[in-house]
C-alpha cells in the first residue's frame, strides 16, 4: 500500500495539495518561470490606480449606479466578476496596533510559522516605532493563482486552466457557468457575471461581456505572454504590487519582511509564502501588517482537493462496506426469495 | 520632484501628497525605503498621513505659527546654518530704521493705512546711507511713492527693483536692525506653548518635527518642504511660503538635494498656465502686466519694475519686455512707438476671477470663456457664480463633457430654489468640444518646470477641436471683420502676428507657436533663427520672443521639450527628458549647493560646484549661474545686472543676489509671515490683538456673509471648522472625473468626514446623511465618521474639524452628481495673490438631508438671522457687492 | 504512430510558447489532447480552446504608438498612447519617463476612457436666451456668431482712459476663465489675442 502511494506520488506529483511545481503538474511542457505578484502593503498608497488600470484594460464592467460604502475609502467591497483588484482601507486604533505587532511577534518566536511564513527573526531588532493614534491600513487583493487551485479543480469543462505561467484563468468561451469554482474558491476571489453587458471599447460600444460565466483576475494572461508587466503592477505609483518570476517575489518579500522585523515591526508577516499551506502556497505574496483577518483575508485557506484524498478512501470504504451489506442482504433475501 | 528621493526628512504640510500626486509619491516612498524620515503635518489623518513616520494633526489655518515655532526654535537654540546664512541670505542687512514690528503694534506693521486699508511699504526696506556724508550713519528709506499701497503682483517675477543692491549690513548679525535680529524678535514669541496653545500640537508632537528637521539639515544631510494649496487658499497663502522659505534658508536647505520647497501643483500645465500666463496681472515669463498709473509710458513701466544698478538677470527685463512686443506686434513694434507698448491694455487694480464674478453680477461683464474649468462647482461661493453666469449675454464653455457650468441655467441648485427661472435667463450659451490632451500636440510645463512634448495620437473627434485652433480661427475672423477699420483702438488687432501655419484639418502647428514662444533672432545673420538662451534677447529690438523664461526650449533649432532619453540609472538626472526652464536647470539657485569658496558642502550632498581647472562651475546639473563667474568675485561698484553678480549671490534673479530672509518689498501684507486667524475662526486670535490679516479682501454684501469669530456674538451658531480637499479618485469639479465609469464606481457620492466625537455630538450616524449649512449656503453628503479626524484643543477650547472633498455638482449629465462643497465657502483672499481661502470655513453640521426648493433657502436665512448676519430684511444692492479692502475692523 | 507523436508534440509546444493555432482535427479536441500530452487531469494545454491559444494583445495590433503626457495633475506622468484604425485602443504610462517610471494613478490610468468618453461632446450646441433646450449649431456658424459677440461686446465695454485721463485701453466686457488644463502654445495664444482685443479680465485656474 505505501509503496503504491509513493510510485502514484512519483508519477503524478503533489498534484492534490502540498509543495509542487504547478506548471509541471499540469503537464506543460518546457515552462517558462511560474509567474506572480508581491504585493508589500507597507508602501500602498490606497489610490486604487491598480482598480482602474486592471478594469481599462480588461474591460471589466464598471458597477453603475454604487452608493458610498461607509467602510473607510473602501465603495468596491470585495473580489468578484467585475472586481478583479480591490483595495481594502481599515482603520485601526492603537491597541489594534498593539495587537498586530503582538501577533506578529508571536509568530516571530515561533521561528518559521508554518501558516504565514515568515523570515527569521532579525538578531537585534530596533526600538520599534510607537503607536499612533490610529493608522490605516491598505492593501490591493487579488487573485491568489494558487498553487493548488480550488477553482481550476472544481471546473468540470475545463474553462479553468492551469496557464503555462503557473496562474490560472478561466476561458469564457468555455465557461457553462456551473459555479462550482465559485464555491471552490478559498478566498472568494472567483464571481460569475449575472447579465451580458457591453464594453466600450475605443469609444465604440461593442458586445464584450458574455453574462452567465465565471471571471477573474487572469494576471494578464494576454500581456505576460508578450513579455508585459500586469496591467496592475505596471500601473501602480509606490511598486506596492510588483511582477515576477514567483521565485523573485517571494525571495523579495522575505528581504521587505526581515527589514521591516529589523526596525522592530513585528507585525509584518508574510501571506501565501508558505507551500505547506492549505493551499500549497499562492502565485500572489503579500507582505501583511496585521492578522490576515484584518484584510478580510482567510487566516488559513484550504484548497476542497486537500481532503479529496481522505475523502476518497472514506467513500471507498464506506462504499465497500455497502457493497459488502448489499451483497449479504440480497444473498438473504435470495435465499428467502 | 524626482530629487525629493535625495531628501533625509521630508515634510509634508499643506499638502495631501499619495493621494493628489500618487505618482510623484514615489519619490517619497523611495526616500523613506532609503531612510529618510516623512512627517506630514495636514488637519486629516490622511492616506499620506498613513505612510509618513509621524502624522501630526494641527487645526486650520494655523500653520504659520508652527513654521514660526520652528525658525524660533533653530534661532533660540543656535541651530540655523551660520556660514550659509551669512553668506547666502539677507540676514545681515539693515532695515530702515522706521521699521516697526508685530511685536510693537500687536498685529500690524508699520505703514498701515486704515483708511486705504493697505500698507505702505516704504518703512521695511533696505537702509540706505543718506547721500550727504556728513550725516554719519544716519539712514533712510529709499525713495518711493510712500502713498504708494503696491500690489505684490506689480512686479513679476524679480519682484520689486531694489536701488540698494549692495545694501548697509552688519555680518556680526548683532545690530538691532539687522534681518537677523529682527527676525529673532519678530519670532520669539512663536514658542512650542504657542503651538500647542494654537495649532493644538503637542509638545512632544513639535520636539519631534523640530528634531526631525534640524537633525537632518547641515552640511550632510538635507530637509524638503512639499506644500500644495493647503498653505497657499488661505488669507495668509502668500505668507505660508515666505514662512517656510525662512525655515529653509536658516536651515540652508535651498538650492541644494534633497533640499527646498516643492510646490506641488494640481493641473498638468498649471504651472506653464502661470508662466505663459492666463492670468490678469501677468505678461509672458512673469512681466507685469501695465497698471494705469504707474506703468503709463514705456520707460516708467521698466522703470518701475527693474533697476539698471539691480543685480542678476531680472535687471534684463527691458529686452524680455521689447522681445515681446516684437513677437506680438512685428513690425508695428519700433522704437519710435516705444515697441507698440501702448497696444497692451492697462490694469487699474485685481482683476482676479472673483473680482471678474462681482463685476457679472453687475451686469458689467457681457460674454466670458469657460476653458476647461467648471467654475460651477470649483470655485468658491458656488451660488453667486452660477447667479453670475444668468447675468451674462453670452457664455462660451469649451470642454470635454457637458459640464454643469454649460448646464446652470437648466438645471443648477438655484432653478429648484426658485431664484432662478430658465426661460428668464438671458444668457445665450455655446458649448463647443475641445480636443483631448492627445488629439493636438503641444507642451506641458509640469509641477518642477519640465515642459514636455505631447505627440498629436488622433484627430479630434467629430466637431471637437483643440483651443489652438479655435483661437487662431476666431482671432482670424475678427480680424477679417476689423480689416480697414481707421479706429486706434483696433490697430493692436490688425498689427498682431497672427500667421500660424495650419494642416489639412484646420489644425494649427503648434511648434510654429513654440518657435515664437521660444524666440528667434531679427537681424544679421540670426535673422529667423530660434534663439539658443534668454541671454540672447535684446532691448533693440533685435530679438523676439514670445516667453523670454522657456527661450532655449527651441535652442539649435530642435524642440528639447519632445526630447525622451530615459535617465541611464535612477541617479541619473536626465537632463534629456524633455526641458525645464530656465535654461534645463533642473534644481534653481544651485550655486547655494557649493560654499563660498565654490566646493560642495559636503560629498554626499554636493550637486554643482566650481572647477578651478577649466575656470568654470560644474557639476551634475547645469549650474544657476554665471557659468564663469568665479567664488570670490567681486563686482565692480556700479555695476549692474548679470555683471553685478558676486561670487557668492546664489540668488541670482534677486536684485541683491541673495535668499531673503526678510522681504523689502514684493509682498503687501507684511515683509515677515504673522499668524493671523481665518476669516472664519472658531478662536480669538492668541497671537496679536489684530484678529485677521489686516490687508486680505473679501466680497461685501448679503450673498457673501461671513461667520462671526472668535467669541463674536452668534460665532456659537456656525461653531464647527470645514475643509475642503481633493481625493485620489476625482478631479477637482469633476469634469474629467464624474462623466468616467472606472473613476465614478470608486468614489461614487458626496461625503464628508467626522470625528466620532462630533458624530456623538451631534447624532451623525457614518453611511447616513448629513446637512451641513454655512453663511452662504446648505448642503448635504453621506456621512463617513472616522478616527482619521479628531477633535483638537486649542485656544482652551474643544474644536471640531469636518472635511468635504469638491469634486461633486449638481446637474443631470454626470455619472455621479452630488452637492458642490465649494457652495459652503465665502469668499475672502489672499491681497498679495488674490486667491480665496477654500481650505477654512465655518459652518453647522446636523443629521438628515437637507430641503429642497424654496426651503433650502430658508434653512441659510433662518440660520443667518440667528447669527445676527442679516438685521431684518435682506437688502440686496450693486453698491454692497464692490471689492472691498476690509479695514481692520474686527 | 510516431508521426501523431510528432504532431501532437509540436502542438504543446506551439501552445506553450504562445504560438497558436486553431487546431482541426480530433487529435486537437481535449480528450486526446489529456492523453497525449499527459495533462491528464485535464488542467492545462489539454484543455486551452482555440480562443486561448490564439491569445494575443490589443497593444501588438497597434499602428502606432504616440508619446504623450497625462492630462491630469501637474506631475507630468509619461503616457504611450496606441492606437488602431484612427482610434485610441489603449493608454498606459511610459516606461522610459524619468518623471513617473511608467506608473499612473487611477486618474491616469482612466484616460483611454476620457479620449474615447462615449458622453463626450462631438457637437457644437446652442441655448438662444430664454430658451429651453440645446440646438446644434454648425461649428463654423458658430465661431462667426461668437467673433460678432467679441466685436460687438469689445466696443460696447471700451475703455479709453480713466477719470484722471490716463491711458487704458481696454474692454471690460469680456473675460475668460481657463488655461491650466490646456497647453502653453494655446495659453500663449489665448493669452496674444484676448490682450491685443484689449481683454484684461484673463483667468485660469491657477488663482482658484
Amino acid at each position: 500500500m505505501t509503496d503504491l502511494r509513493a510510485r502514484v506520488r512519483r508519477v503524478w506529483g503533489n498534484q492534490l495539495s502540498g509543495p509542487t511545481d504547478p506548471t509541471a503538474d499540469a503537464r506543460w511542457p518546457d515552462p517558462p518561470a511560474r509567474k506572480g505578484f508581491f504585493t508589500d502593503t507597507s508602501i500602498c498608497i490606497g489610490c486604487k490606480a491598480c482598480e482602474v488600470a486592471c478594469k481599462e484594460w480588461n474591460h471589466v464592467p464598471s458597477r453603475p449606479g454604487g452608493d458610498t460604502q461607509g467602510t473607510s475609502y473602501d465603495n468596491t467591497g470585495h473580489l468578484g466578476a467585475d472586481t478583479w483588484r480591490h483595495v481594502a482601507f481599515i482603520e485601526q486604533d492603537a491597541a489594534a496596533q498593539q495587537r498586530a505587532r503582538e501577533s506578529g511577534a508571536r509568530l516571530v518566536s515561533l521561528g518559521m510559522p508554518a501558516r504565514v511564513g515568515a523570515a527569521p527573526a532579525a538578531s537585534d531588532p530596533a526600538e520599534p516605532p510607537g503607536f499612533e493614534a490610529v493608522r490605516w491600513l491598505m492593501s490591493s487583493d487579488v487573485c491568489k493563482h494558487c498553487t493548488h487551485a480550488g477553482c481550476l479543480d472544481a471546473c468540470p469543462t475545463g474553462a479553468l486552466f492551469r496557464t503555462e505561467f503557473g496562474t490560472v484563468v478561466v476561458q469564457a468561451d468555455v465557461c457553462n457557468g456551473c459555479g462550482y469554482c465559485v464555491a471552490a474558491c478559498p478566498f472568494g476571489v472567483i464571481g460569475r457575471r449575472e447579465k451580458d453587458g457591453v464594453a466600450v471599447i475605443a469609444g465604440e460600444p461593442v458586445t464584450g461581456y458574455r453574462g452567465g460565466v465565471a471571471q477573474k483576475c487572469t494576471l494578464c494572461y494576454d500581456r505576460i505572454s508578450d513579455g508585459l508587466q500586469p496591467a496592475c503592477a505596471q500601473t501602480c505609483p509606490t511598486t506596492s504590487i510588483t511582477f515576477g518570476d514567483h521565485a523573485d517575489m517571494v525571495a523579495l518579500a522575505r528581504d521587505r519582511l526581515a527589514a521591516l522585523h529589523a526596525e522592530g515591526r513585528t507585525e509584518a508577516r508574510l501571506y501565501g509564502a508558505n507551500p505547506d499551506d492549505g493551499v500549497g502556497g499562492t502565485g500572489s505574496v503579500f507582505l501583511l501588517l496585521d492578522e490576515p483577518e484584518a484584510y478580510g483575508l482567510p487566516p488559513d485557506p484550504v484548497v476542497p482537493t486537500a481532503r479529496l484524498a481522505r475523502m476518497f478512501t472514506a467513500a471507498g470504504t464506506a462504499g465497500t462496506v455497502m457493497m459488502g451489506l448489499a451483497v449479504a442482504v440480497f444473498g438473504i433475501m435470495g435465499r428467502h426469495g | 520632484m524626482q530629487d525629493l528621493a535625495n531628501a533625509d526628512c521630508i515634510v509634508i504640510q499643506g499638502a495631501n501628497m499619495a493621494e493628489c500626486h500618487p505618482v510623484g509619491f514615489q519619490w517619497v516612498t523611495e526616500a523613506k525605503l532609503r531612510g529618510a524620515r516623512v512627517i506630514h503635518v495636514d488637519p486629516r489623518f490622511t492616506r499620506t498621513s498613513a505612510q509618513a513616520d509621524r502624522h501630526i494633526p494641527i487645526r486650520v489655518g494655523s500653520d504659520i505659527v508652527l513654521l514660526g515655532a520652528l525658525i524660533n526654535h533653530v534661532l533660540t537654540n543656535d541651530l540655523w546654518f551660520r556660514e550659509y546664512v551669512v553668506a547666502y541670505t539677507n540676514a545681515s542687512v539693515l532695515i530702515d530704521e522706521d521699521f516697526l514690528d508685530t511685536e510693537d503694534l500687536d498685529g500690524f506693521f508699520s505703514g498701515w493705512d486704515e483708511e486705504k486699508g493697505a500698507y505702505d511699504l516704504a518703512s521695511w526696506a533696505y537702509a540706505t546711507p543718506r547721500p550727504t556724508a556728513s550725516d554719519g550713519g544716519e539712514e533712510a528709506t529709499e525713495g518711493d511713492d510712500l502713498s504708494d499701497a503696491a500690489a505684490g503682483d506689480r512686479y513679476g517675477s524679480g519682484g520689486p527693483p531694489l536701488d540698494t543692491p549692495r545694501p548697509m549690513t552688519d555680518p556680526t548679525l548683532t545690530d538691532p536692525r539687522c534681518v537677523f535680529q529682527l527676525l529673532k524678535g519678530h519670532f520669539q514669541r512663536y514658542t512650542p506653548e504657542l503651538v500647542e496653545e494654537v495649532c493644538g500640537i503637542s509638545a512632544d508632537d513639535f520636539a519631534y518635527l523640530a528634531d526631525s528637521v534640524t537633525q537632518n539639515s547641515g552640511r550632510d544631510r538635507t530637509t524638503a518642504f512639499c506644500y500644495a494649496v493647503g498653505w497657499t487658499q488661505h488669507t495668509e497663502g502668500a505668507q505660508n511660503i515666505r514662512a517656510a522659505s525662512i525655515l529653509q534658508l536658516l536651515l540652508g536647505n535651498m538650492g541644494r538635494p534633497g533640499g527646498g520647497i516643492m510646490a506641488l501643483r494640481g493641473h498638468a500645465s498649471i504651472q506653464g498656465s502661470t508662466d505663459i500666463p492666463t492670468l490678469y496681472n501677468l505678461l509672458p515669463g512673469y512681466l507685469p502686466m501695465p497698471v494705469v498709473g504707474h506703468h503709463d509710458t514705456l520707460a516708467d513701466y521698466l522703470d518701475a519694475i527693474t533697476s539698471v544698478n539691480a543685480k542678476g538677470y531680472w535687471s534684463e527685463a527691458p529686452a524680455y519686455t521689447v522681445s515681446l512686443l516684437k513677437a506680438w506686434w512685428g513690425d508695428a513694434a519700433r522704437e519710435d512707438n516705444d515697441w507698440a507698448y501702448d497696444y497692451l491694455p492697462r490694469l487699474s487694480g485685481p482683476h482676479g476671477t472673483y473680482q471678474t464674478m462681482t463685476a457679472m453680477l453687475d451686469d458689467e461683464v457681457a460674454g466670458f470663456f469657460v476653458l476647461g474649468q467648471n467654475p460651477a462647482v470649483g470655485s468658491a461661493g458656488g451660488r453667486m457664480q452660477r447667479l453670475a453666469l444668468a447675468h451674462l449675454k453670452w457664455l462660451v464653455v469649451r470642454d470635454l463633457q457637458l459640464i454643469e457650468t454649460a448646464t446652470f441655467w437648466k438645471d443648477s441648485p438655484e432653478v429648484a430654489t426658485g431664484e432662478l427661472v430658465t426661460t428668464d435667463i438671458a444668457t445665450e450659451v455655446f458649448v463647443l468640444p475641445a480636443a483631448s490632451h492627445v488629439e493636438k500636440s503641444g507642451t506641458f510645463t509640469q509641477t518642477s518646470r519640465i515642459l514636455q512634448w505631447r505627440e498629436q495620437a488622433v484627430h479630434p473627434p467629430g466637431e471637437a477641436m483643440s483651443e489652438l485652433q479655435f483661437f487662431h480661427e476666431l482671432g482670424r475672423r475678427i480680424r477679417q471683420r476689423l480689416a480697414g477699420s481707421d479706429d486706434p483702438r483696433d490697430r493692436p488687432l490688425l498689427d498682431l502676428t497672427w500667421d500660424y501655419p495650419t494642416d489639412a484639418h484646420g489644425e494649427v502647428d503648434a511648434e510654429a507657436v513654440l518657435r515664437e514662444v521660444n524666440g528667434v533672432g531679427l537681424t544679421g545673420e540670426s535673422a529667423g533663427e530660434p534663439l539658443d538662451s534668454f541671454t540672447q534677447l535684446r532691448a533693440d529690438g533685435s530679438t523676439a520672443a514670445g516667453c523670454w523664461i522657456y527661450t532655449g526650449v527651441m535652442a539649435g533649432g530642435v524642440n528639447r521639450s519632445a526630447s525622451r532619453v530615459p535617465a541611464s540609472d535612477p541617479t541619473d538626472p536626465a537632463h534629456d527628458w524633455g526641458w525645464a526652464w530656465p535654461a534645463n536647470r533642473r534644481i534653481l539657485y544651485n550655486r547655494a549647493s557649493a560654499d563660498p569658496e565654490g566646493r560642495p558642502w559636503s560629498d554626499r550632498k554636493k550637486l554643482v560646484w566650481w572647477d578651478e581647472a577649466s575656470g568654470q562651475w560644474t557639476g551634475d546639473d547645469v549650474p544657476d549661474f554665471p557659468l564663469r563667474t568665479p567664488p570670490g568675485f567681486r563686482a565692480e561698484p556700479g555695476a549692474g545686472g548679470p555683471a553685478a553678480i558676486e561670487g557668492d549671490d546664489p540668488f541670482i534673479m534677486q536684485a541683491d543676489g541673495k535668499g531673503w530672509l526678510f522681504a523689502p518689498r514684493g509682498l503687501v501684507d507684511g515683509p515677515l509671515p504673522a499668524h493671523y486667524e481665518a476669516q472664519e475662526s472658531p478662536v480669538p486670535n492668541p497671537v496679536y490683538g489684530q484678529q485677521a490679516n489686516p490687508a486680505r479682501r473679501t466680497v461685501a454684501g448679503p450673498d457673501n456673509l461671513f461667520a462671526p469669530s472668535g467669541d463674536a456674538p452668534g460665532s456659537d451658531v456656525y461653531p464647527f471648522v470645514f475643509t475642503t480637499y481633493r481625493l485620489t479618485e476625482h478631479h477637482t469639479a469633476g469634469g474629467m472625473s464624474r462623466w468616467l465609469p472606472f473613476l465614478s464606481e470608486l468614489q461614487p457620492e458626496m461625503f464628508c468626514e467626522v470625528s466620532p466625537e462630533l458624530a456623538a455630538e451631534r447624532g451623525l450616524e457614518n453611511g447616513g446623511w448629513a446637512t451641513l449649512v454655512s453663511p452662504r449656503a446648505v448642503i448635504e453628503a453621506k456621512v463617513l465618521v472616522t478616527d482619521r479626524m479628531t477633535a483638537l484643543r486649542a485656544a482652551g477650547r474643544t474644536i471640531h474639524q469636518i472635511g468635504l472633498p469638491y469634486h461633486w455638482g449638481v446637474g443631470a449629465q454626470a455619472i455621479v452628481a452630488g452637492d458642490a462643497a465649494n457652495d459652503l465657502l465665502g469668499i475672502a483672499l489672499d491681497p498679495n495673490v488674490q486667491i480665496q481661502e477654500s481650505k477654512v470655513g465655518s459652518c453647522d453640521i446636523r443629521p438628515g438631508r437637507r430641503p429642497t426648493g424654496p426651503d433650502a433657502l430658508a434653512l441659510v436665512a433662518a440660520y443667518q438671522r440667528r447669527a445676527g448676519l442679516v438685521p431684518d430684511a435682506d437688502q440686496r444692492s450693486g453698491e454692497d457687492r464692490v471689492m472691498d479692502e476690509e479695514a481692520g475692523d474686527d | 504512430m510516431a508521426e501523431v507523436r510528432r504532431v501532437v508534440g509540436d502542438l504543446t509546444n506551439r501552445a506553450a510558447h504562445a504560438v497558436r493555432h486553431p487546431v482541426s482535427t480530433f487529435l486537437g479536441w481535449p480528450v486526446p489532447r489529456q492523453a497525449t500530452t499527459g495533462d491528464l487531469l485535464g488542467r492545462g494545454p489539454a484543455v486551452t480552446s482555440p480562443t486561448t491559444r490564439g491569445t494575443t494583445h490589443r497593444l501588438a495590433d497597434a499602428d502606432r504608438v504616440a508619446r504623450s503626457v497625462c492630462p491630469y495633475c501637474a506631475v507630468g506622468c509619461g503616457q504611450r498612447v496606441f492606437v488602431r484604425d484612427e482610434k485610441v485602443i489603449q493608454i498606459e504610462g511610459d516606461l522610459d519617463s524619468p518623471i513617473s517610471r511608467g506608473r499612473l494613478c487611477p486618474k491616469g490610468a482612466a484616460s483611454e476612457s476620457l479620449v474615447n468618453s462615449p458622453t463626450r461632446l462631438t457637437k457644437v450646441l446652442h441655448r438662444r436666451p430664454h430658451g429651453t433646450d440645446w440646438e446644434h449649431l454648425d461649428p463654423d456658424e458658430a465661431i462667426d456668431m461668437i467673433a460678432d459677440r467679441v466685436v460687438r461686446d469689445r466696443r460696447a465695454h471700451w475703455q479709453d482712459v480713466d477719470d484722471q485721463q490716463r491711458p487704458l485701453r481696454r474692454t471690460m466686457g469680456i473675460a475668460s476663465l481657463g488655461g491650466a488644463t490646456l497647453d502653453n502654445e494655446e495659453n500663449y495664444l489665448i493669452k496674444k489675442l484676448f490682450t491685443a482685443l484689449g481683454a484684461i479680465q484673463i483667468e485660469n485656474q491657477a488663482r482658484i
